[in-house]
């Protein structure tokens, strides 16, 4: 936090207004973060003792601000998120750590305050909106439950607050759709209700798992564009999980790389994109196939992620990465390098790896 | 993966000819999934098709391997109509003719090895004795890159890429021509699919496959395809060479496909004005649209889109298109 002083105040107004570009990755100070997420491992407990699936993950979301979350399946993307809500098995799954949101540590809190934060302050859009979604209910129902779970209200506000969420989300004749149930939706309505759903209570904070994988690309590209929209408009902030790296260009403005359960890099995208800091980063850039001339072989990153009872000892890339090196298996602590990048590699700054632009 | 000129004079490999596939539903619909598809693929060449869920692409290439029955049209394999084969006749032809699915997991038995699994197709065929299936199935698993002590595995010990590879060295024990590809890659993470489009490649220049290589992924069908068709609701919008197709399309439906696309590049690259945006959805192929199907999304769309379906053009070299509008230069202005 101490790093806080060495940035210009201008830099830092700049940041807070979430707009693409080059915002700082200077950690702020705990008012200034809407959530700050502070040394959280996650692990299940199971018959052949707990195994561990995240290790001290840090990082912080400003307030309006959209982040993504990038990695291969497999690197603890989704549970981090999950954890969040604390929408993890209570009885199976150890956090540790720390999850600041707003000042109150969220990891502690009693289940009863929790559930008045979910749907209310924080808010959460799934992969599948047909297994979020309660197939014997209409979207209205669903929506309005949301409402009065958390407001001091009657049906009728409720009915029409909802159906003005479901105009707001683009969905036609809404009157009509509010008393349909969700499978007489398509795959981007029902995500366009998700979405509806989300952002009802006016959340500060919406976590969105995969939320346009499973959808075509040109639906794909509409629900990018009204997410982005809506967060600009409300002042929402993102916190945006995908395996896409272009979605993640899109719509963020800074970019978590995790790898193996941990974060490997936190950087402004523009600069993540074009000059990565850590290997897995770089690796990740370079196998996407529109960067190849036409034919030519394509480059991908040899074997695969460690499954979390075979964790190598320091780095848990470097036996997947092109540049390593003795050194490579102490443990490795996240540095800042001179570009103010933060890279879990203690060669960021004599390597120079190649990112999205050639 | 350029094709030699000779080549490219050959008979097709396979050609569909108006292939229309329709389902019906209870209660007396049909959902026209494929109607009226023609198309040839050449040999040695990888044909890619491209559309979106519902443009009928994944119907297309289990009709090209045999496993639907076409409701109209016709299928040619090497010249020949199926239809007009007996039985014996069509399953020797039918192994020429492979195809590799999407999820790598769900075509594997998770009760049988992998070495089991890789000489099924050979006990079905009835090649060879059990040794020399044996020896050919190591051999296909080495091809595709694996070691060989994967063979006494279970499905449920690889990760995904290992078991697409483990689909691939399957396919290749009955020394097919032709092979389909679903959406080999989809499944995969980014950061193996390089790996296993390479194996195509290498697969193709080895034995001189021929792959109908099917996928939603604009990057992955621009970067192994030779030619490319673009299909929507049941239907050919464009099709032509991977290049022209793919940076200069002549199809209002394509250039907004490939505006959809999002690009992995710093803000200042990312031109924001080149983006089509495509309002609502691709409708029921139920009651498709009539005339042009793709009329109702359609920028450009005017009042004989819904009255005439559009004619077959080639606009340029072997590059043909649907649409009433286009031209040479490209599709119409959208305004």
């Amino acid at each position: 936090m101490a790093l806080r002083d060495t940035v210009d105040e201008a830099a830092l107004g700049g940041s807070l207004t979430g707009q693409a570009g080059g915002s700082p990755t200077v950690k702020p100070d705990a008012a200034e973060a809407l959530l700050s997420v502070e040394d959280l491992s996650i692990g299940f407990r199971g018959r052949d003792g707990d195994t561990s699936v995240t290790r001290k993950v840090s990082f912080f979301v400003r307030p309006g601000e959209r982040v993504g979350v990038v990695g291969e399946s497999g690197c603890g993307k989704t549970v981090t998120g999950l954890s969040l809500l604390r929408l993890l098995p209570e009885r199976t799954a150890r956090i540790d750590g720390r999850i600041l949101f707003d000042g109150r540590d969220l990891s502690t809190l009693p289940m009863r305050e929790m559930r008045k934060i979910r749907g209310r302050d924080i808010s959460m859009i799934f992969q599948e909106p047909m297994s979020a979604l309660d197939p014997v209910f209409t979207i209205g129902q669903q929506l309005s439950e949301t409402l009065l779970a958390h407001f001091d209200m009657s049906r009728k506000e409720a009915r029409e607050r909802s159906i003005q969420a479901l105009t707001e989300v683009g969905i036609p004749l809404p009157e009509r759709r509010y008393d349909e149930y969700p499978h007489q939706f398509s795959g981007g309505m029902r995500q366009r209700v998700m979405i509806a759903m989300a952002l009802i209570c006016k959340p500060r904070l919406i976590v969105a798992d995969e939320p346009t994988t499973a959808l075509d690309v040109t639906v794909q590209a509409q629900i990018i564009d009204l997410l982005c929209q809506l967060s600009d408009d409300t002042g929402t902030a993102l916190l945006f999980i995908t395996h896409d790296l272009g979605v993640v260009a899109e719509t963020c403005s800074r970019m978590l790389t995790m790898y193996a359960g941990e974060v490997v890099e936190d950087a402004a995208v523009d600069e993540a994109l074009r000059r990565p800091g850590h290997p897995y980063t770089s690796g990740l850039l370079r196998s996407l196939p529109r960067l190849s001339e036409r034919g030519e072989r394509l480059p991908s990153i040899p074997g695969r992620v460690p499954s979390p009872n075979a964790m190598p000892e320091g780095c848990r890339f470097r036996d997947r990465c092109p540049y390593a090196r003795p050194g490579c298996e102490d443990y490795q602590p996240m540095v800042t390098d001179r570009r103010g990048r933060h890279v879990r590699c203690w060669r960021v700054d004599e390597l120079a790896l190649p990112g999205a632009v050639d | 993966m350029a094709v030699p000129e000779q080549q490219m004079q050959q008979e097709p490999v396979v050609v569909a000819d108006g292939l229309t596939i329709h389902f019906d539903l209870r209660g007396g619909d049909t959902v026209k999934a494929v109607d009226g598809v023609s198309f040839q693929i050449r040999p040695g060449e990888t044909f890619g098709i491209i559309g979106e869920s519902g443009s009928g692409k994944t119907t297309v290439g289990r009709a090209l391997v045999g496993l639907l029955k076409p409701t109209g049209g016709r299928i040619l394999y090497a010249g020949q109509d199926v239809s007009a084969l007996s039985s014996s006749q069509y399953r020797q032809l039918r192994r020429n003719y492979q195809i590799i699915f999407q999820d790598p997991h769900a075509a594997l038995n998770p009760r049988m090895t992998i070495l089991q699994s890789v000489q099924e197709p050979m006990e079905i065929m009835r090649d060879g004795n059990p040794a020399s299936r044996r020896q050919t199935a190591r051999d296909a698993l080495e091809r595709a890159g694996l070691p060989p002590e994967i063979g006494a595995r279970y499905p449920h010990e690889l990760s995904g890429g290992q078991k697409q590879r483990v689909n691939i060295a399957r396919a290749l024990t009955v020394n097919p021509r032709f092979i389909v590809c679903d959406e080999v890659v989809a499944a995969l993470d980014v950061s193996v699919r390089g790996a296993i489009l390479n194996l195509f490649a290498d697969l193709q220049k080895e034995f001189g496959l021929t792959y109908a290589f099917i996928t939603h992924d604009i990057s992955v069908v621009a970067h192994i395809s030779n030619r490319v068709g673009v299909m929507y609701l049941g239907r050919l919008m464009e099709l032509g060479p991977t290049g022209p197709v793919t940076e200069q399309p002549l199809h209002p439906y394509t250039r907004a496909l490939l505006s959809a696309e999002p690009l992995p590049l710093p803000s200042e690259m990312r031109d924001q004005a080149r983006r089509i945006r495509l309002t609502g959805e691709i409708p029921s192929p139920v009651s498709p649209p009539s005339g042009c199907r793709f009329r109702t999304r359609c920028p450009s769309a005017q009042a004989v889109c819904a009255e005439h379906v559009p004619e077959w053009r080639e606009l340029r070299p072997d590059h043909w298109v649907a649409c009433h509008f286009s031209t040479e230069e490209g599709p119409p202005d959208a305004s």
